[in-house]
């Protein structure tokens, strides 16, 4: 088998508190191939953004710490890498956008600035040339009447508008991954398609590899290849796209189909997974999710459950359901 | 202009409300009451108190100040004579902090919660702390009379060199910056700390610019907005503790004046010189609002 472009292997991420440190993911798995779409997805507290952030490691190195685990892009480790090493993948073959447009650009500095800072960091393109490269970009994303747009600050764009900036920088450098936190959470519905429907293109024109975080199954059904299932800081199941909708194996998954609301329903009430996530800080013996678990066994409070191959390409992290599906397939 | 009236009210009532009658001090003490009847006619002090108020503002907007009744000439020309020593002496001491403050907090709040951001606040905790009177003998004491690099007191101006100006005043400017290069590091520090923690400060590191640029670039440019407005409180109060200042290093300027002018009661030089400082603080006001606009385009219309 081939190595994945990005391969995040058995990663640990802590956060320094008053009282000593918290675990905000533990032990999480994830690949995405070349050219892959894979979305990640769970409640907020789940630690998709945790996880994302850490691929870049763009966490506070003061209150953060990585203290076991692996992140190999293209087989070399990140968290070994050098500053310098770091920095040239960051933006040039690792770009990644936020959830909140309206804060992630700096609201000093003009449209262009921002752009062109990029090119001149990673390809080393000033002047009239990176300006010809900032409004072709600006094209790109779709929007209208670039050169004079170029020239905005922040403030008097809208929302969606921002956003397109935000993919403009990240794919100035043509990035082979892509890492997409949250990108249309903080948009209208409207401009939320409008924005998947240009990642979706860019995606393919740009031959990327995307990592798409996200809380909305819908988006992810419609986005991604591969789907990552996490709940308070781990992976609960890991699957093709097709494959999780078809059959989800971990109890929580199931959970989390049912409640995307269907369009032709006459329920009065939302279906709904009873409970909340735990923190981090909550200490919950075995699995993390048997507190809410409609399936709960006795076991599951006491051990804490491994990721297990269900069928080829999937994985959860749920023996018993795995050892039922597993009676009735055979 | 409003600003302006009614600062120009308020230094009439302020010494008309003091104590002791000016006519008195400046006839003398062996002056007999015909004496001190006719200083009280010459200064206007036997009038009603609305027209002595009628006659400053008139006389005011015609440029006219008055004349100081100790120093033989008019208020505009002690004034004009003293205020570039003031002033030079506060925007050197600005151009000693704004370096220093602005680098010093960045460096707190890069370094948060370690030992560097102890040791920057120890020292902006003592710099606010100290009293300016007794560093400044202190400052005496170690630069001109032990190691004899600055003359003690007195004042070169401009003319007889940049190099001796330089020197007579380098000491007592930087005295008066210990004070506001420990505000400034506080000050910058919050601002800086607000900053570093926003989003587009993760968009310019997730974009590979080093940390110089990150902290240099995106975050002190958006600091600047508070740097700005701090640097302006400082300015004014950077022109109100030259008072202490130029007493101590025997500087002729506005601030060891209007001490004088207060001691013998010669109220139109008192009254003039607050004027005059009050202008200047609208103006140093007036540049802080200027330069908001270029440091911030939010605050720009177009």
């Amino acid at each position: 088998m081939a190595v994945p472009l990005l391969s995040i292997r058995n990663l640990t991420v802590q956060f320094r508190v008053d009282t000593g440190w918290v675990t905000a993911i533990d032990d999480v798995s994830l690949d995405v191939g070349t050219g892959d779409c894979v979305g990640v997805v769970g409640e907020s507290g789940s630690g998709k953004s945790v996880t994302a952030l850490s691929v870049l490691q763009l966490h506070d190195r003061v209150t953060t710490r990585m203290p076991s685990g692996s992140i190999l892009y293209q087989g070399d480790d990140l968290l070994r890498a050098k500053g310098s090493t770091m920095r040239r993948i960051r933006g040039s073959e690792i770009a990644m956008i936020f959830q909140d447009p309206m804060s992630s650009l700096n609201p000093v500095l003009t449209v262009a600035d921002q752009i062109s800072e990029t090119l001149r960091q990673h390809q080393g393109l000033t002047g009239a040339a990176a300006r010809k490269r900032v409004i072709e970009l600006l094209g790109l994303v779709r929007i209208p009447d670039a050169a004079r747009r170029a020239d905005d600050y922040p403030h008097r764009l809208s929302g969606g508008m921002r956003q397109r900036v935000m993919i403009a920088m990240a794919i100035a450098c043509k990035p082979r991954l892509l890492i997409a936190d949250e990108p249309t959470t903080a948009l209208d519905v409207t401009i939320q398609a409008q924005i998947l429907e240009l990642l979706r293109d860019l995606r393919r024109e740009l031959s990327m590899s995307v990592m798409l975080i996200s809380h909305d199954l819908g988006v992810i059904a419609e986005f991604a290849q591969r789907v990552v299932v996490m709940y308070a800081g781990r992976v609960v199941e890991d699957a093709p796209v097709t494959q999780l909708f078809r059959r989800p194996v971990h109890p929580y998954t199931m959970g989390l189909i049912a409640a995307v609301p269907a369009l032709d329903s006459d329920a009065p009430r939302l279906t709904t997974i009873a409970g909340r996530i735990p923190g981090p800080q909550e200490i919950i013996p075995g699995c993390r999710f048997s507190p809410r678990c409609a399936l709960v066994l006795q076991g599951c409070r006491e051990e804490p459950p491994s990721m297990q191959m269900v069928s080829d390409g999937q994985s959860a992290r749920c023996p018993p359901r795995i050892q039922v599906l597993d009676v009735r397939h055979v | 202009m409003p600003v302006i009236l009614i600062i120009s009210i308020l230094a009439f009532l302020l010494l008309s409300l003091l104590p002791g009658d000016p006519a008195m001090i400046i006839a003398g003490d062996q002056a007999s009451p015909a004496a001190i009847e006719q200083v009280r006619r010459q200064l206007g002090l036997d009038r009603s108190f609305l027209e002595q108020l009628g006659i400053w503002l008139f006389n005011l907007a015609r440029g006219n100040f008055g004349s100081s009744l100790i120093l033989n000439q008019s208020v505009l020309s002690a004034v004009g004579e003293r205020l570039p020593v003031t002033l030079s002496l506060a925007a050197l001491s600005i151009g000693f902090t704004i370096p220093v403050g602005v680098f010093l907090g960045s460096l707190a709040a890069y370094f948060r919660r370690t030992w560097i951001d102890s040791a920057v606040m120890t020292v902006a905790l003592l710099g606010v702390s100290i009293p300016a009177f007794w560093i400044a003998i202190l400052g005496v004491i170690l630069f001109s009379v032990q190691l004899g690099w600055v003359p003690s007191s007195g004042f070169a101006p401009i003319s007889q060199g940049v190099g001796r100006w330089f020197a007579s005043m380098a000491l007592p400017a930087l005295i008066l910056s210990l004070f506001q290069i420990g505000f400034l590091a506080r000050m910058t520090r919050s601002a800086m700390l607000d900053v570093l923690s926003q989003d587009y400060i993760r968009t310019a590191r997730a974009k590979g610019l080093s940390e110089w640029r990150t902290v240099g670039k995106h975050a002190l440019r958006n600091a600047l907005i508070l740097i700005i407005t701090a640097t302006g409180i400082l300015l004014s109060a950077a022109i109100g503790g030259s008072v202490i200042i130029e007493q101590v290093f025997a500087l002729p300027g506005i601030g060891r004046m209007v001490v004088q002018a207060i001691m013998a009661r010669d109220y139109p030089l008192v009254q003039g010189t607050m004027l005059i400082l009050g202008f200047t603080f609208v103006m140093i006001n007036l540049i802080v609002d200027i330069l908001y606009t270029l440091a911030d385009p939010r605050v720009r219309h177009d």
